[in-house]
């Protein structure tokens, strides 16, 4: 793998959807990694950020979702690809306060329809795609000095 | 001030964190809804919520928040503990509620981490 990786740094991550208990072990990893290479705390807080939402995302949404992370020089990029139910629409859902989220999301203190606002407004370049019974692609790149 | 202070100033139990209490912390913000809390709270401030699971823990730690307080006499779950203490974030209980919290904290020198948001679509 190392050989044939033309990445500074790569690896992947699995979120298990519906497992509350779990959202967050992956955006904590993430971060710790992101700090063992040196990136500045700054940078290093959005990616977390930015992970974490996207974690709770899953975890309320999804069965399971694989986290991509790759580091090169000046840019961190974090995609996170679920196999949940997809978003219809998705200008609607990048609306703040827009949410579907069910009572159990907001006892946690989530489902108030900021998760993809938060994630856009940390990320440097947000991108999404969602197909409806597929599920959902999101693509963040922060940029690092 | 020292987290010590805030101890005193709020007659807190400390939960997890005895032995940092000399940690030096300036700023707070308050918010029982994590994604505020993710959206406007910035590095090295208190967090002052009425929440105690785990994802309050989680929130504190991608975001470097210096310690939470819990207000209204909340007491958080023994997973929420343990993960604090892995994650080495102080956790202090008060039986204030959070606008006495505040507002005694801000008595003694404590502000907001910002006073008000500028506008809430391109606020990062």
């Amino acid at each position: 793998m190392v050989e044939t990786n033309p990445n500074l740094y790569s690896n992947s991550f699995n979120i298990e959807g519906g497992n509350f208990n779990s959202a967050g072990i992956v955006s904590t990893n993430i971060k710790s990694i992101l700090k063992k290479l040196g990136i500045p705390n700054d940078i290093v807080r959005k990616a977390a950020i930015v992970s974490y939402e996207a974690e709770i995302n899953v975890v309320s949404y999804a069965k399971k979702a694989i986290v991509n992370l790759t580091v090169n020089p000046g840019v961190v990029q974090i995609e996170v690809i679920d196999d949940g139910p997809g978003i219809p629409n998705i200008d609607l859902a990048m609306q703040e306060g827009y949410s579907t989220a069910d009572q159990r999301i907001r006892e946690m203190g989530f489902g108030a329809g900021m998760g993809l606002c938060n994630i856009k407004n940390y990320s440097d370049d947000f991108h999404i795609t969602s197909e409806v019974g597929k599920g959902t692609h999101l693509k963040m790149t922060i940029q690092t000095p | 001030m020292k987290l010590r202070e805030v101890k005193d100033i709020l007659e807190a139990e400390v939960i997890v964190g005895d032995d940092i209490l000399d940690l030096e912390v300036k700023t707070a913000f308050g918010a029982d809804l994590m994604s505020d809390v993710l959206a406007f709270a910035k590095a090295g401030s208190l967090l002052l919520t009425g929440l105690t699971n785990t994802q309050v823990i989680r929130t504190a730690n991608v975001l470097d928040i210096a310690a939470i307080i819990l207000v209204r006499g909340k007491n958080p779950s023994s997973e929420t503990i343990t993960l604090a203490r892995e994650l080495k974030i102080p956790i202090l209980t008060t039986k204030y509620i959070l606008f006495e919290t505040a507002g005694r904290l801000y008595a003694k020198g404590i502000v907001g981490c910002l006073q008000k948001v500028e506008n809430t679509s391109g606020r990062n």
